[in-house]
């Protein structure tokens, strides 16, 4: 099956598959960003986390951010694939590639899809850790927050 | 008229389920939607001014009209933490 451009799935994400979607005869450049499941977060000893979608929402806003990408950086092609589901520590829970003429346009792509995910993409985890369970809560998501697009930006060119 | 509620990630787990069918009447907002259920689960408030809420999955504001058969989400801030 063709690998779509946004895609959340319990599968094991595919950071290659992902590179080949985006990749272009000509291009300069290709940035892959992969999110892992870190062993520790706030002093505690994380055991593993568990991610939960609103699935067809998360779609639509993973794709609204990699339409926000090439808005912003038109030479550039962006696919992030995010996974749910039980992860353990190491594992991905979401790839980005982002692929461009020149590293400048596809390292902010990157970027800014990443930061704008943790804003607007309806995924929660809940942390797992030595003792107790805690689900982590960041943003308030409203996709149409300029501020926290320029925000977004700011980062991405930073 | 009769509409689906979804709940996600904590306010799931303070209310007890991720998915609920409430008759409402007609010309109701998400407000009042949202409203009901902290009158049901008054854990609930303490999400008052963070929550976002979607109609059909697709985001809108809390003032936004129902229809009959419509899926009403409401979701908690998302995750933070990749750093």
């Amino acid at each position: 099956m063709a690998t779509p451009p946004v895609a959340v799935t319990f599968e094991p994400l595919d950071p290659e598959a992902l590179v080949a979607l985006v990749g272009a005869q000509g291009d300069g450049a290709v940035v892959t960003f992969a999110g892992l499941v870190r062993d520790h977060n706030q002093g505690r000893r994380v055991e593993f986390l568990e991610y939960e979608a609103y699935e067809p929402l998360a779609i639509r806003a993973l794709q609204r951010i990699v339409d926000e990408a090439g808005e912003r950086w038109p030479s550039a092609r962006v696919a992030a694939h995010h996974r749910i589901g039980r992860l353990e520590i190491g594992e991905a829970s979401i790839v980005i590639a982002a692929a461009s003429a020149h590293r400048g346009d596809a390292f902010a792509a990157c970027r800014y899809t990443i930061e704008r995910v943790k804003q607007i993409v309806p995924i929660w985890k809940r942390e797992h850790f030595d003792g107790g369970d805690v689900w982590l809560e960041g943003a308030t998501a409203d996709p149409d927050d300029q501020a926290a697009r320029d925000k977004a930006y700011r980062i991405a060119c930073a | 008229m009769r509409v689906t509620v979804r709940l996600f990630a904590r306010l799931r787990d303070l209310a007890g389920t991720g998915e609920l069918t409430r008759e409402v009447p007609s010309s109701s907002t998400a407000q009042q939607i949202w409203n009901d259920l902290v009158l049901e689960w008054p854990q609930l408030r303490e999400y008052e001014k963070t929550i976002s809420v979607a109609v059909n999955a697709e985001y809108t504001r809390m003032t936004a009209d129902v229809r009959d058969g419509d899926e009403i989400a409401f979701m908690p801030p998302v995750s933070g933490g990749y750093r």
